[in-house]
């Protein structure tokens, strides 16, 4: 007779397998999960938040995961040092200070239009924090949570000088070149068409790519959010030989997301927003805010942790905004730093002026 | 030793050898068919659970699941499609956008892979020197280069080296080459008369098939018998062609038939890169057939071109067609590297532009690569029958 002993191990081995996984009371991993999660789902909380919350996740850590771009100058582009420099990435940074008093704790992630949503839903980052336009898709189906708007955008079109265009409804049966996932893919689908115009769309994944079939000829015009063009246009061979068609197609309200259901970790991106244009409303900046401590302006004395904690209301330190101010500065001095006039992009406040000065920027009042 | 284990395991789960059930369990294929049950049950509830546990986070997660979104408007445009197709059409026929155009990529590749891989393969044997040199040469080269750098040399290199459309490189006839593409003629057909002349067409070439089996008809004769009845065909209907010309208006081309760069780049770099490797399986096998049939032959009188087709190919073959279907997978499945220069494959199309704009990352994983399994499974099932028809050859001759 044939030895059978190998047959009989492997059906008890399959045997026990089988009663390990589907008996009730079983410890299998997903039974457990959900077991620890029945408290959350009654709350109807995100995974996160049953176990206490992205912040404490990011407290035990040590550190914020920010996904960043692979390169926008002005919003999240490594320096020559290899350091993230931006408004984006100031977003970060300022989170950082608020969470730990120190506005370097960031670990920055790198992604493409196409893989951000995707990292942030998978956990990968805590915070999206990458020139990405609001929208209901997004902020409904998509599970993200949009925590305020840091640079109301609009999406233009560059063109060759020697093209001799001077607007975007000269560009009937042109190609144009475009970012793969974003809401420019969109736009410029539905403009041509009210328009009744005729185009060809050649759509990749990274920026450098377009850029670089925009530069081979590949098409006559690359478009993307107007403060993307103007980002863009420095890495071109000879910037100079480039303009931006005046159409502004849309509206591309750029601001951090987070996940969907963790409330209180959405209030700390949206407050820590909110801080940076409060303070440049009642005029501190990273070089006055350790003297405005004692200013009589309760506004003040409230924004800088003086008199209350509105810190500990959000689960922050008390000097959560001082530390903002100080670390990375408030929304004129980020805003000036990284894409304003003295910068190699050169963008005026327009829309993103205060709304005491004609713009859009607002903060809700910190009491 | 092993009833040793035998006898205390079934004394363990408590079953003695007079046992009804242990009877039914020592029988060879009553074991095997619990087995198998078992492993089936345990694969279908892992599934069942893995399946509503994903819905259940997904859910948890306020992310939409389900597939009601492919009846939504896709809303973003594609520049290369077999079927019609606007920024209108819902997102299911983007989806099929994308599966054509990675089965058109996929079929011409390896078309095109096979014929420039038995060039190579059979050159690098020639006993003319410099050829089998620079045969050699060749395979080495591309074999040994990444594919994805190869096809950003084909499409940015060639793209830069090409005129702009108003400087078009052309031939005449109506063909221009230029960094928008590669732009032909489009043969049109007055009303009625494409279907009757491919059935003539279909007819004829079965007829030409038969005739060189059955009567072993050879060379021209084949080809008069199945191209002349369509193109008679084609005079009794009085010649209803007409071309549909090319020509440059404002910023593109109108009217012909247009092969984007992006299509040419990753045509040329997949079939050049898959045919390297496929010139060695052709070297190997043809190396792997007895010297002694060659000399055979040879001694017969028989010229070197008849020698490769009759003698030498038929029998190499049989070595060459199972690394040639690893070959002609790994193609198709290369082919998804089309998302690095725009060419609008499935993985493009749907799992990226769809999947960030749906956000819905399993479904769309999902059938992406049900449709990569099902090519690659058809490819090898088609590589299969081939095979076993040369193997049953060798039989009915041996
Ligand atoms: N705001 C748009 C477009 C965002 C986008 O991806 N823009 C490109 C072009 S400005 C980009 O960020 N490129 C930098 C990179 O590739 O990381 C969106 O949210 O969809």
């Amino acid at each position: 007779m044939r030895n059978q002993a190998p047959a009989l191990i492997f059906g008890i081995v399959f045997g026990a397998l089988l009663v390990y996984l589907f008996l009730p009371g079983a410890p299998s991993g997903p039974a457990r999960d959900a077991q620890e999660l029945s408290k959350a789902e009654q709350e109807n909380l995100a995974p996160e938040a049953a176990r206490g919350g992205t912040l404490r996740v990011v407290r035990e850590r040590g550190e914020l995961l920010c996904g960043v771009s692979q390169g926008l100058p002005g919003f999240s582009n490594p320096d020559d040092e290899g350091d993230w420099r931006g408004i984006d990435v100031d977003v970060c940074r300022a989170m950082a200070a608020a969470i730990f008093g120190d506005a370097s704790k960031v670990r920055y992630r790198a992604l493409s239009a196409k893989e951000r949503f995707t990292a942030l839903q998978a956990g990968e980052i805590d915070v999206l924090s990458r020139n990405t336009t609001w929208t209901l898709t997004r902020d409904t189906v998509l599970g993200l949570d949009f925590a305020g708007v840091t640079y109301y955008d609009g999406q233009s079109f560059m063109v060759r000088r020697d093209l001799k265009v001077s607007s975007v409804l000269e560009l009937d049966q042109a190609t144009i070149c475009a970012n793969t996932g974003t809401t420019t893919e969109l736009n410029a689908a539905d403009y041509f068409r009210t328009h009744g115009l005729e185009f060809e769309m050649v759509v990749f994944e990274k920026t450098d790519e377009v850029i670089a079939a925009y530069d081979a000829g590949r098409c006559e015009a690359y478009t993307t959010d107007a403060s993307g063009l103007y980002a863009e246009r420095l890495k071109l061979k000879n910037p100079d030989e480039h303009i931006i068609l005046p159409e502004v197609i849309s509206k591309e309200p750029l601001g951090p997301a987070v996940r969907q259901g963790d409330d209180r970790w959405a209030d700390i991106v949206r407050w820590t927003l909110y801080a940076m244009i409060e303070a440049e409303e009642l005029g501190v900046n990273s070089a006055n805010a350790e003297q405005m401590k004692k200013s009589d302006n309760p506004s003040i004395r409230r924004l800088l942790g003086v008199e209350n904690s509105y810190g500990q209301n959000l689960g922050l330190r008390g000097d959560w905004a001082f530390q903002i101010i100080t670390q990375v500065g408030n929304y004129g001095e980020i805003f000036e730093r990284n894409v304003g006039k003295n910068t190699p992009l050169g963008i005026p406040r327009g829309l993103n002026a205060l709304w005491t000065n004609g713009g859009l920027m607002y903060a809700m009042p910190v009491r | 030793m092993g009833s040793m284990i035998k006898s205390w395991l079934s004394g363990a789960i408590g079953l003695s050898d007079d046992n009804a059930l242990a009877r039914g369990f020592q029988d060879p294929r009553i074991r095997g068919w619990i087995m198998q049950a078992a492993v089936l049950l345990l694969a279908a509830l892992g599934i069942f659970e893995l399946v509503q546990n994903t819905v259940l986070n997904l859910q948890k997660a306020n992310i939409a699941s389900g597939f009601g979104f492919l009846e939504n408007p896709a809303g973003f445009a594609i520049n290369f499609s077999l079927i019609d197709y606007s920024a209108q059409s819902d997102f299911l026929r983007a989806f099929f956008v994308g599966v054509l155009n990675t089965l058109l990529v996929a079929v011409l590749g390896i078309l095109l892979a096979t014929l420039i891989g038995f060039s190579v393969g059979i050159a690098r044997l020639s006993p003319n020197w410099l050829v089998a040199r620079l045969a050699g040469f060749f395979i080495e080269t591309l074999r040994n280069i990444p594919l994805l750098l190869q096809l950003f040399f084909w499409y940015f290199v060639v793209l830069q080296l090409l005129p702009s459309q108003a400087e078009s490189l052309t031939p005449g006839g109506g063909i221009f080459l230029n960094n928008r593409g590669l732009f032909v003629p489009r043969i049109l057909w007055e009303a009625g008369t494409f279907a009757p002349f491919c059935v003539a067409l279909f007819a004829s070439l079965v007829l030409g098939f038969f005739a060189r089996k059955r009567f072993a008809f050879e060379g021209w004769k084949v080809l008069g018998i199945a191209v002349l009845p369509p193109l008679l065909l084609l005079l009794v209907l009085g010649w209803p062609l007409s071309l549909d010309m090319p020509v440059l208006e404002g910023f593109g081309f109108q009217g012909g038939i247009s092969l984007i760069p992006e299509f040419i780049a990753l045509l040329l770099a997949l079939s050049i890169y898959t045919g390297a490797f496929v010139a060695e399986n052709v070297r190997s096998g043809v190396q792997a057939v007895p010297k002694g049939q060659v000399e055979a032959a040879k001694a017969l009188g028989l010229p070197s071109g008849l020698i490769m087709r009759k003698i030498i190919l038929p029998q190499a073959m049989r070595v060459i067609v199972p690394p040639l279907t690893s070959q002609y997978l790994n193609l198709t499945k290369n082919s998804s590297l089309a998302v690095a220069i725009a060419y609008p494959d499935l993985v493009l199309v749907f799992a990226n532009t769809a999947l960030s704009q749906v956000g819905q990352a399993v479904e769309i994983i999902a059938m992406t690569m049900a449709v990569y399994l099902l090519i690659s499974l058809g490819t090898s099932l088609f590589m299969n029958w081939y095979n076993a028809r040369l193997a049953l050859k060798e039989r009915g001759t041996a």
